[in-house]
C-alpha cells in the first residue's frame, strides 16, 4: 500500500510497486485525462506535474512518487493554467484532442517559469509532446498569447 | 402533451409523407433529461429540448479533423440557432438512418467525405426544424409564417412577439414533418463562412474529453494482446503459469489467432502479458524484408503492368529513343501512428454485443462481428467516442482491431465489458500499413519542352483487393486507391500510360490519410518538376502551361505562388554556409486542390528545416474557415513526418520498429510557419482532411533540387534531417 499525494488529496493505493503513476492516476484514481501515449517518456501524453514541474508519468514508478505533490489536468489549477486553457480555446489548437492534456500541463508549467518565452524557449519545453495532428503552430501562438495575457494581468 | 403521442403522430406522417427526411425516433443512448419531456425531433439529426438546447446527431467520427463542429454548422446555419445553444451528440450505428450518402448504404467516415456528403442533408434537417417552429409560431401568434423572422435562436414578429425555441418545441413538434424545404443561397449565411469556435475545446483542454481509452465501466477488465513476431506467424505453444501467477492478472485467454492477458487493470495485465512463455509457428511466417521486397518491385517495373490508363502511344514514343527522364521512387511502409494506441471495449451479453470504439467504420464493424458472433448486425451496438487521432486507421476493411477485442471476450470467461488496449509497440509492429512502392516514371519532352510522353509503372499491395471493397474499388485489376493521382494526371501530356503491379505478401495494409495519393502526388510533382528543369522554365510557369484544362489547379498554384513571393529574388545563400531553396507542388485529391510552396534550409552538416510553406487550397464552399487552415497545417505537419522520418522497415519479415524513438515524429521544433489561403468558390464543399498531405512532399523534395540540383527519390528524407 502507498500514499502519494494526487491533486490536493492524500490517496491509498494498493498496487505493485512498479506500476507507473499513468496507470495508477487512470486505473486506480479514475483520473483519465493524464493519457497513454507511449509508455516510455518519449511522446508527454502523460504529463503531470510533480511539484511543479512537468514529468512523464508513464515513466514514474508509484514506489518513486514518494511524498512528491502530484497534480494532473484534472487539478491544475493557477493563473498560468487557466491563461494556457483560455488562450487553447481562443485559438482552437485542439483536434483530436489526446496529447492536449499533457500539452497543457508541458505549457503551463513553462509559463509559471518563463512569462516571456521565445521560440526556441518554447521548442525546448514543448519538445518532448506529441502531436500528431500537428497542432504545433498553434501551440506556439497560444502560448505566446498566453503569455501576454498574464504580463498584462500582472501589470 | 403525451410525448409518445407526438412521436406515434410524426411516424405516421413520415411513413405517409417526407422522402428524404426519415425519423429520429428513441435515439439510444440519449440522455433522460427533464428539460426534454417534449422535445422536437423532426429527422434523425436533430432534436430540439424544451430549454432551447439544440442537440445535432453526428453520422461522422471526430477524429479531430472537426466533423462534429461542421455538421453541427450546417443544421444551425438553416435553423438560425445561436452557436451558444448547439451541442453534437454521436450517432448510433444505423446505415438506414445514417449512412455515408457517398458510400452507398454504408455508414462511416472517411475519404474526406463528412461535410461533402452531408452538405445538403444536414441543411436540409436544420431547415425543416424550422421551418415547424415557424408554423407553430405562426399558428401560436396568428400571424403568415412569411412574416416571422428567426434570428440566433429566436422567432419573432413585428407586432411584438418573441419566442425561443424552447417555447415552441411543443407546439412544433405537433406540426407535420415538412416535406420540402428552401435552403439559403450563400449571401444568406450567418455561420457558414465565418469564424464559429469548435465544440469540442473546452473538453479537449481540461481533460474531459473520453476516448476510448477513457472508458470505465463497472467489473471491466483490462485485455493486452501478444500478437505474434511475424505476420502469419501461428501460436503452438503457450505458458502461461508465471503470468497467471502475478497479482492482478485475472485470465490467459487464447483465442483464434492469439492470446491475451485479462488484468484488473492496464499494469497487471501488461506484466502478465510480458510474462507468457509463447512458441509460435513461423513456418509459414512473413520471410522477406524490405530490401528483398523492393529488389523483386524493381523486377517488376520493367515489365509492362496492367493499364490504368492509356492516352495516346507513350510506348511508341518512349522506344523511339532521345532523351528520357526516367526515375526510380520509393516509398516505404507507414504506420498511422495516432496519438491514441488502438483500443476497443467490448461487452457481450446473451442478448447481443455492446462496443465502445473511436468508430469509423460503423456498417463494416457491425457486420464483422455479426458474423463473427452470429449475430444480426442490429444486435451489435456501438457507442461512438472521441477517436485520439486514426489517420485512416480505425476504418480497417477486415475490422481487424474490434473483431480482435470480440474474439478475446468470446474466448473469456469473464462476463463483463473487456477494454482491449494496445501497447504503442502493438500498434506500430500489427501491420495495416500505407504498403511499400516503387513508381518508375518515363518522360521525353517536345521541341518545346513540354511532355510529350509520360509512363508511370506503379508496384505495391493492393489495399481493396481481398476485402468488402473490392467489388467497388477494383476493376480490370486496377485498385483505383494504387493509381490515384496519377492515373488522373492533371497536366497536358498527348501520350500518358499509366500501369500498375499489384503485387502480394503477408503485410496488412490498408489506407492512410490521403492513400494514393501520398505516392503518387510526390513522384507526379517531381517529375514535372524535373521537366520543367529539363526544359529550363520556371516551375510554376511551366506548370500553369499545361493546365489549361485545370482552371482550379492554375488558379491555387498562383495564388500560392503570389503569396509566397514567388517572382520575388529568393534569398539562397544564409549564414554560416546554410543553402536555402524553395520549391513548388500542387495536386487535386478527394475533390479538393492543394498548393504549396515550401522554403527550406540545408546546413553544412546535411540537416534540413522546412522553414515556411504557403499553401493555397480550393476545397468549394469554406464551411469553416479556420477548421480548414487547421486541417491543411495538420495535413502539412502529418505529410512532412512521413517525408522527413517515416518509415516502417521489415528484416527477416521483422517489424523493425516499435515505438517514437525508431519511428520517429514531427516534433515542435520541426515544424514549419504555414499560411494557408482559401480560394472564395461557390462549389458544394469537398474535403479537408487529407488533402493537405499530398503536396507537401514533393514541395519539399523540389525545394532540396533547387538548392542541390537533384530530386531525392526515396523516402524517408531523414538520414539527412536535423
Amino acid at each position: 500500500m502507498y500514499e502519494i499525494h494526487v491533486n490536493g488529496r492524500a490517496h491509498q493505493v494498493d498496487a505493485a510497486a512498479d506500476t507507473p503513476l499513468l496507470w495508477v492516476l487512470r486505473d486506480h484514481l479514475q483520473l483519465t485525462g493524464t493519457k497513454y501515449g507511449c509508455g516510455m517518456a518519449l511522446c508527454g501524453a502523460c504529463t503531470v506535474w510533480l511539484d511543479g514541474q512537468p514529468n512523464r508519468s508513464c515513466s514514474i514508478p508509484l514506489s518513486a512518487v514518494g511524498k512528491a505533490k502530484v497534480v494532473t489536468i484534472e487539478g491544475a489549477e493557477g493563473r498560468a493554467t487557466q491563461a494556457v486553457q483560455a488562450a487553447w480555446q481562443k485559438l482552437d489548437v485542439v483536434q483530436c484532442g489526446y496529447c492536449q492534456s499533457g500539452q497543457i500541463m508541458s505549457a503551463a508549467a513553462l509559463l509559471s517559469r518563463n512569462q516571456r518565452p521565445s521560440d526556441a524557449e518554447i521548442d525546448a519545453a514543448m519538445g518532448g509532446n506529441i502531436c500528431r495532428c500537428a497542432t504545433y503552430p498553434r501551440i506556439r501562438a497560444a502560448i505566446h498569447e498566453a503569455a501576454k495575457q498574464l504580463r498584462g494581468r500582472r501589470a | 402533451m403525451n410525448p409518445e403521442l407526438s412521436r406515434r403522430d410524426l411516424l405516421k406522417i413520415a411513413s405517409t409523407g417526407a422522402a428524404m427526411l426519415t425519423l429520429g425516433l428513441f435515439l439510444p443512448g440519449r440522455r433522460a433529461d427533464a428539460a426534454s419531456l417534449a422535445p422536437l425531433e423532426p429527422n434523425a439529426f436533430v432534436r430540439i429540448d424544451s430549454n432551447g438546447r439544440v442537440t445535432v446527431i453526428a453520422k461522422h467520427l471526430e477524429m479531430g479533423q472537426g466533423s462534429h463542429t461542421g455538421l453541427a454548422t450546417l443544421v444551425a446555419e438553416e435553423l438560425d440557432a445561436d452557436w451558444s445553444q448547439v451541442q453534437v451528440e454521436g450517432a448510433a450505428a444505423d446505415a438506414a438512418r445514417y449512412q455515408n450518402l457517398f458510400w452507398g448504404g454504408s455508414q462511416g467516415t472517411g475519404g474526406s467525405s463528412s461535410l461533402a456528403n452531408s452538405w445538403k442533408q444536414l441543411r436540409e434537417a436544420g431547415a425543416s426544424a424550422r421551418l415547424m417552429l415557424v408554423n407553430a409560431a405562426a399558428e401560436r401568434w396568428g400571424v403568415p409564417a412569411a412574416e416571422i423572422r428567426v434570428e440566433r435562436g429566436v422567432l419573432s414578429h413585428r407586432a411584438g412577439h418573441r419566442a425561443g425555441f424552447g417555447e415552441l418545441v411543443e407546439a412544433a413538434a405537433r406540426q407535420p414533418v415538412p416535406t420540402q424545404v428552401k435552403l439559403k443561397s450563400p449571401g444568406e449565411f450567418r455561420l457558414i463562412g465565418r469564424h464559429v469556435p469548435r465544440l469540442d475545446s473546452r473538453d479537449k483542454t481540461t481533460g474531459r474529453a473520453r476516448f476510448t481509452q477513457d472508458v470505465q465501466l463497472l467489473d471491466m477488465l483490462t485485455a493486452v494482446v501478444a500478437h505474434p513476431p511475424r505476420f502469419g506467424a501461428r501460436l503452438r505453444g503457450i505458458d502461461s503459469q508465471a503470468a497467471a501467477k502475478l497479482p492482478g492478472v485475472v485470465e490467459v485467454v487464447r483465442f483464434d489467432h492469439g492470446v491475451a492477458v485479462l488484468g484488473r487493470d492496464f499494469w497487471s495485465a501488461k506484466t502478465g502479458r510480458d510474462a507468457l512463455k509463447l512458441d509460435w509457428d513461423e513456418s509459414a511466417a512473413m520471410s522477406e524484408g524490405s530490401a528483398e521486397l523492393l529488389a523483386s518491385y524493381r523486377g517488376l517495373a520493367s515489365q509492362p503492368g496492367a493499364v490504368a490508363r492509356r492516352l495516346g502511344d507513350a510506348d511508341a514514343i518512349l522506344n523511339r529513343g532521345g532523351r528520357v527522364l526516367e526515375a526510380d521512387f520509393v516509398f516505404p511502409f507507414l504506420a498511422h501512428a495516432a496519438m491514441e494506441p488502438l483500443n476497443c471495449v467490448v461487452h457481450l451479453r446473451p442478448d447481443g454485443c455492446e462496443i465502445w470504439n473511436g468508430e469509423q467504420m460503423q456498417t463494416g464493424d457491425q457486420a464483422a462481428v455479426a458474423k463473427l458472433l452470429g449475430l444480426k448486425p442490429q444486435q451489435v451496438k456501438l457507442n461512438m467516442l472521441y477517436a485520439g487521432g486514426s489517420f485512416g486507421r480505425r476504418a480497417n476493411p477486415a475490422a481487424d482491431y474490434v473483431l480482435e477485442a470480440v474474439s478475446i471476450a468470446r474466448a473469456a470467461r469473464h462476463r463483463g465489458p473487456i477494454k482491449m488496449v494496445w501497447t504503442r509497440e502493438d500498434d506500430l509492429r500489427a501491420g495495416w500499413y500505407r504498403p511499400l512502392y516503387l513508381h518508375r516514371v518515363s518522360v521525353t519532352l517536345d521541341e518545346h519542352g513540354r511532355p510529350l510522353a509520360w509512363r508511370q509503372r506503379i508496384v505495391g499491395q493492393s489495399i481493396m483487393t481481398g476485402t468488402p471493397f473490392e467489388a467497388f474499388g477494383v476493376k480490370n485489376g486496377i485498385d483505383s486507391t494504387s493509381v490515384e493521382g496519377a492515373a488522373n494526371l492533371a497536366y497536358q501530356v498527348p501520350h500518358l500510360q499509366v500501369e500498375l503491379h499489384s503485387t502480394q505478401n503477408q503485410v496488412p495494409v490498408q489506407w492512410w490519410r490521403s492513400v494514393g495519393h501520398t505516392h503518387t502526388a510526390y513522384s507526379t510533382e517531381v517529375m514535372i518538376d524535373q521537366a520543367a528543369r529539363a526544359a529550363r522554365q520556371d516551375p510554376v510557369a511551366y506548370r500553369l502551361a499545361l493546365l489549361d484544362q485545370h482552371p482550379r489547379h492554375a488558379a491555387v498554384l498562383k495564388l500560392a505562388a503570389e503569396r509566397a513571393g514567388w517572382q520575388r529574388p529568393f534569398q539562397q545563400k544564409g549564414p554560416r554556409g546554410l543553402r536555402r531553396g524553395r520549391g513548388v507542388a500542387v495536386h487535386e485529391s478527394f475533390g479538393t486542390v492543394v498548393a504549396q510552396v515550401a522554403e527550406v534550409a540545408l546546413a553544412r552538416d546535411g540537416s534540413l528545416k522546412v522553414e515556411r510553406v504557403v499553401c493555397a487550397v480550393d476545397c468549394g464552399i469554406a464551411v469553416n474557415p479556420d477548421v480548414i487552415r487547421a486541417q491543411l497545417e495538420g495535413g502539412i505537419g502529418y505529410g512532412l513526418a512521413a517525408i522527413l522520418h517515416g518509415a516502417v522497415t521489415l528484416e527477416g519479415g521483422r517489424v523493425q520498429q516499435s515505438n517514437f524513438h525508431d519511428y520517429p515524429v514531427l516534433r515542435i521544433n520541426e515544424m514549419p510557419r504555414i499560411e494557408v489561403h482559401i480560394l472564395p468558390s461557390d462549389r458544394p464543399p469537398s474535403g479537408v482532411g487529407e488533402p493537405g498531405v499530398p503536396p507537401i512532399g514533393p514541395a519539399v523534395a523540389n525545394a532540396l533540387a533547387h538548392i542541390e540540383g537533384r530530386w531525392p527519390t526515396v523516402l524517408p528524407l531523414k538520414t539527412r534531417s536535423a
